[in-house]
Order: C-alpha cells, then structure tokens, then sequence
C-alpha cells in the first residue's frame, strides 16, 4: 500500500522504535524562544547536560517584547528579564539568536520560512503549538512542551507515537473576499475543536493547490485549533519557488538535489487515511467567531446559533452576546493585524489595497503589526506603511503583539476586538477582551466601517484585492 | 520525578469543557524563568474578580471541596502549548487529572510531570461529576499498576489506557531525557546513515 506525505517524512526520522512503546524521532531543527526555554536550559544544567546539536537550533524573541521603541530597554521587569536570560543562554551555548534589534528577528514561524530556514521533508518543533504553520511546506512541524524542549537539547530526538492520519480536502472555486483564513476558520467551525486530537493532517485539493505559500502558512498555522499537532500540504512547484534563494535554503545543484528528493514526498494515490473530510470551496464565505474557542465561528452573515449547554452560555456570557444575535453592523472599537496566523506581506498587501482612499473610522484602536523586521522592511518599501498612515493607522515594530496578553500590547476588558490572530480564548488578548477572529480582508474593513461589514457585498474594493 | 503507583483521594469538580491553557495559566504570569510558584496564579481569572478579590464562585474556593484530583469537562488542556499549565497544576497540589478527552501536547505535558492524565467515557464522567457535587467527601481510587479509576463504595469504576512506555516511567520516577541521551550511540548512527 502507498504512503501517505505524512508516513514518508516521519520514517525518514525513526531512529529507532522502543519495545512496545513510541520511536525515537529525529528531529533536524529546532525553534525557541523566550518564554518556553529558560526552564529547559535550566534542566540540562542542572543534570550537566551539554547541548547535543546546537547548530539545528534557532532563537528569537517575541511573545514578551514591546512593539514600539524597540531600541529602548524593555519597561516591564519580568519581561526584560526573560528576554535577557534567552540572550545569556544561547551566548552561554552557542546558539543562533536573532534577538530584538537584529534585522531578523519577529514571531518564530514568521522568521523560519521566510529565512529559508523551513525546508520541506524536515522535522521540527518548537516550544509552541503554532509550530504547525510551518507544515505549510510538507514539513513535520509541531509545538511541544519545555520538557520536551530540553529533550531535544539534550539528544535532538523527541520519543513519539506516531499519530494518526487525517485528510481534509477543499475543492472548488474560492468566492471573491474569501481568504485563506476563512477556510480554516470554516473547517474548524465544520468540524470542532477537538476532531484532530491524535491526528496529523493534510490538507488536500484544489484550494490549496492554488494558494499561495503564505495562505497555505495561515491555514497549518491553526491546526492546533482543531486539536491536530499539526498540518501539512504537499509541496509542489510553489514551495519550491518560495523557498528557493532564500538566506538558508540549499543553493545551486544542492538545490536541484533537494527538489528531485521533495517531488517524491506527495502522498500516494493508493495510500489510505484514518479519516477523510471533504469540503466544498463555494460554501465559504468571510467568516468570523462569536464565542470563546476557535470552533464557534460563522459566517459573517449568520445568526448566533440557538444551543443549550452550559459551556455555550457560559463562553456568550462572557462575550457579551446572545443566542440569535448576529455580528454583522456591529461597533467594534479595536483591530489587531497581527500574529503568526496573518502578519506575512501578502496579508498587508491585501489590506493597503482595501483602504486606499479611505479613513479609518474614528472609535477605532487598531493595531498593525508585522510579524518579523523583514515584513517590516517590505512594507516600507512597498508604500504600504505610507498607505497606512494616510488612512490614519499606525504601524508598529514586529513581535507577537496582542496575539496573547503577555506583552504590552493589550485590549481592555469588555472590549470587542476583530482580530486576525488565531485564538479567541476567555483572556487571550487582555483580561475581560473579547476576541473576535476573522480575515484581515475582514478586520480592515472593520477598521475602515468602525462596525463589522460584509466584505463580500464590496464588489469594487474586492476587485482590487 | 516522583514515582506515582496508587491515590486514594477526594476530588475538586469542574464541569466546564474545552478548558484551555490560557485558562489554566494566563500569559501574563508565563514571565518565571523557573518552574516553581505557579500554582499560585492556578486558574487565575475564574479564581479571582477583575478587581483581585476571591471568586466565591468558583470551586478552588470552596471549602466544601478539596483533594488531590481535579474532574474536569471534556477536552481538557486545549490551546497553547505552556508546559507552566501542567506546572500550575501540580505545584497547586493536583496528581491526577480527569476528564473525557485530553488535548494532546497537555498530556504529553502531564506525563513529563509525574501528573497523570486519566481519561474516561463521557458517561463515567457525568457520573462521577453528579457524585462528587453531590457529596464532596466521596473518594476515588486511581490504580496505575492495574489501570482503573473508582468511586469508592460505588459500583462507578472504569479502566483506562495509558501507554506502557509512559506507564513504567510514572511508576519508576524515570523521564525521558534519562532515555534519550542512553540512547545516543543510535542517534549519531542515524545521523551518519542520511543520505538526503
Ligand atoms: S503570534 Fe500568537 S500564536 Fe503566534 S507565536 Fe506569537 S503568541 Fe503564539
């Protein structure tokens, strides 16, 4: 029988397989950062451990560090002191880091694909569940947890259970203003938030097929949030355009190499699945989330669904929304484009070209966020910070911002903020903030309308995007 | 870590689902460069009002209710990946948990943790949930040599999986750095061994 992407990447990395127990799985680069390494430093000095592979691994700071002077030392304590100690330990062990101030610093999964650091056919983890973005490339890439982390220090090698395999497919024609976004957000919606717990998927048919690498990223970045460890797609001719002549991608006929070896991961035809969905392009539209995990999304055009169950209630009451109600016209006094679901170049792209020639409205905070130095470099070159500007939004400096209440970067409590991160969470973006998790197609327009708005109904401004 | 082979204990209820870790422990308090005190800020916004005062809600802060296993709703552990939620837990006093799905980089967090994630059919959940409000003195048994978790002096009891691998390391204090740099010797062999 035929293997499917997922089989053929992980046994390339069995080392070896323990007597009725996991594999020991190999795994060639490893992410980290501030919040979820110090504890794992600690452990392997403390068991006088050495670092067993230090050049496969990569670091930055992002989750703790402010968005705005950049230059100056960090205000808050316990952050500065967290961002410090990532710096004492990879100068102490040797490793890479792209710290606050180096030109290629920004969220972790932002940074490693646009580096040419994230390769298809690798393993990869990170302390962090987004580590899933980076499947985007036919990559095994997943969060773990800080023991792990040290584990990876102390052999390069995580002790696994190989998960089960899932296959979700999207075929059709994508509506005008249906962005990559919104087909995540619609499975998740279509299946919840635990249908992939144990399993890895892949995402498979035409949608993807013709998505940009970029969308691709925003769609395996929220894998998590249906429980998955993680996602991939197949690469093809895209990934290879993407990946080619970036800073650590192969080069020349070491390149050439790597594709011949990459053409030969796509699943095979007779290759089967644990579990198989199939979804059809044409019945997405713009979506956004009423409640407080990323399944409980709809269209934007839907009601609040009608269910009694206390977990339901509980998660309305503390959105401040009711049963029936619908989200469409309605004030929203904060946006976030941000995160490493939606802060890559494409997604500002997308957003200059809604606003030109348009205001923000004035009840509205927003904040724009790049999600690392070079996205923030492009968007200066493109003119986009200028279009920005003249529509009255500030740009801030990369970081993963209100993405999670960690940084300063904060929304008020029972404020409503259209957000183009990935969790909705009772908390996530502040204490008492209310996440509403949508497009940045959707969260601009808000931003222009101070409510939120059809985008699908704007004929003109989507001929534009 | 501690070695865990058998509890006998009175269980905290929390019937609420799809609890996440930015619940267990808000990102605000994930700026400790160490593992310990975390227990203190144990769900932090449902344990405390916006203005610092206690909860009298919630059922950390009940007195009527207390105990080594926390009973949990379904898919229990969802969202970020932070490890200080499985620390937040046992450094509160928690060695079992229970619930009717886990998510999985939680487990695999517990696990490394010596705390133990035990999961169970939705009906056994709902049963154990009605008992155990209805008299917080109830005690239940977890059994990890034998598999089982029980109700005492009720016919509730139910076994559970876990894998046999994680089994042995929770009942010997093993983990599996211990295992991994054993293995070394493979892992360099495997590295030579690649060709692409
Ligand atoms: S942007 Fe948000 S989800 Fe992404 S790594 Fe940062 S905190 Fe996590």
């Amino acid at each position: 029988m035929g293997k499917t992407l997922f089989d053929k990447v992980w046994d390339q990395h069995v080392v070896h397989q323990v007597d009725n127990g996991p594999q020991i799985l190999y795994i060639d680069k490893h992410l980290i950062h501030e919040v979820t390494s110090p504890q794992a430093f600690d452990e392997l000095e403390q068991r006088n451990i050495p670092l067993f592979r230090k050049d496969q691994i990569v670091a930055t700071a992002d989750h703790n560090v402010p968005t705005k002077d950049q230059h100056l030392p960090i205000q808050d304590l316990l952050s500065k002191k967290q961002v410090e100690m990532l710096s004492k330990n990879c100068q102490k062990h040797n490793v890479t880091l792209y710290g606050l101030g180096h030109p290629y610093q920004g969220i972790v999964h932002v940074i490693a694909p646009e580096l040419g650091i994230t390769q298809p056919g690798m393993t990869m983890v990170c302390g962090d569940s987004h580590t899933s973005t980076h499947g985007a490339f036919g990559t095994i890439a997943f969060g773990i947890g800080t023991s792990q982390v040290a584990q990876v220090f102390a052999s390069q090698c995580l002790l696994m259970s190989k998960p089960k395999s899932m296959r979700i497919s999207v075929n059709g024609k994508l509506k005008k203003g249906v962005l990559p976004k919104d087909v995540i957000l619609y499975i998740i919606a279509q299946l919840g938030t635990n249908s992939g717990t144990g399993y890895f998927v892949e995402y498979a048919g035409d949608v993807f097929e013709n998505m940009s690498m970029e969308g691709r990223m925003t769609v395996c970045n929220m894998s998590i949030e249906m429980g998955a460890r993680g996602g991939m797609i197949a690469p093809d001719e895209t990934t290879y355009a993407y990946v080619k002549g970036r800073e650590f991608a192969p080069k020349g006929e070491e390149f050439d190499k790597k594709v011949a070896y990459w053409k030969t991961l796509p699943t095979d035809p007779d290759a089967s699945f644990d579990k198989e969905y199939n979804f059809d392009a044409s019945e997405i539209e713009p979506m956004v989330t009423y409640g407080t995990n990323p399944g409980m999304g709809m269209k934007i055009t839907d009601s609040i669904p009608e269910k009694n169950d206390v977990s339901f209630e509980k998660s309305l009451d503390y959105m401040g929304l009711k049963k029936g109600e619908k989200l469409l016209g309605k004030p929203i006094n904060y946006v976030f484009i941000g995160s490493c679901t939606n802060s890559r170049i494409e997604d500002f792209r997308i957003a200059a070209n809604y606003i030109k020639g348009k205001q923000k409205a004035a009840n509205v905070n927003a904040l724009i966020v790049p999600g690392s130095q070079q996205v923030a470099k492009q968007i200066k070159d493109e003119g986009i910070q200028e279009a920005f500007e003249a529509a009255g939004f500030e740009i801030r400096q990369s970081g993963c911002s209100a993405c999670l209440g960690m940084n300063e970067d904060k929304i008020p409590a029972g404020e409503y903020c259209v957000s183009t991160s990935n969790r909705n969470f009772e908390g996530r973006q502040g204490q008492g903030a209310r996440t509403i998790l949508a497009s940045p197609l959707v969260a601009v327009a808000t931003a222009i309308a101070g409510k939120i708005v059809d985008v699908s109904q704007e004929k003109e401004e989507l001929e534009l995007v | 870590m501690e070695k865990f082979k058998t509890l006998t204990t009175t269980a905290v209820p929390l019937p609420i689902e799809n609890i996440d870790t930015d619940q267990i422990i808000p990102a605000r308090f994930l700026k400790a460069t160490s593992k310990l005190g975390f227990g203190e800020n144990l769900f932090r916004d449902w344990r405390y009002n916006s203005d610092s005062s206690v909860n009298k809600d919630f059922v950390l802060n009940d007195t009527t209710f207390g105990g080594q296993i926390l009973v949990a709703g379904d898919n229990f552990g969802c969202g970020s990946s932070r490890e200080h939620a499985a620390w937040a837990l046992a450094d509160y006093g928690f060695k079992v948990i229970v619930s009717s799905y886990f998510a999985d980089i939680f487990k695999g967090n517990a696990l490394n943790n010596g705390l133990v994630p035990i999961q169970v059919s939705p009906e056994v959940l709902k049963n154990m949930l009605t008992h155990i409000q209805n008299d917080p003195s109830a005690e239940l048994i977890v059994n990890l040599e034998e598999q089982y978790i029980a109700l005492k002096d009720t016919d509730i009891k139910e076994s559970f999986e876990i894998d046999a691998y994680k089994k042995m390391c929770l009942i010997n204090g093993y983990d599996d750095i211990d295992f991994l740099v054993s293995n070394k010797d493979k892992i360099e062999a495997f590295e030579a061994s690649r060709t692409i």
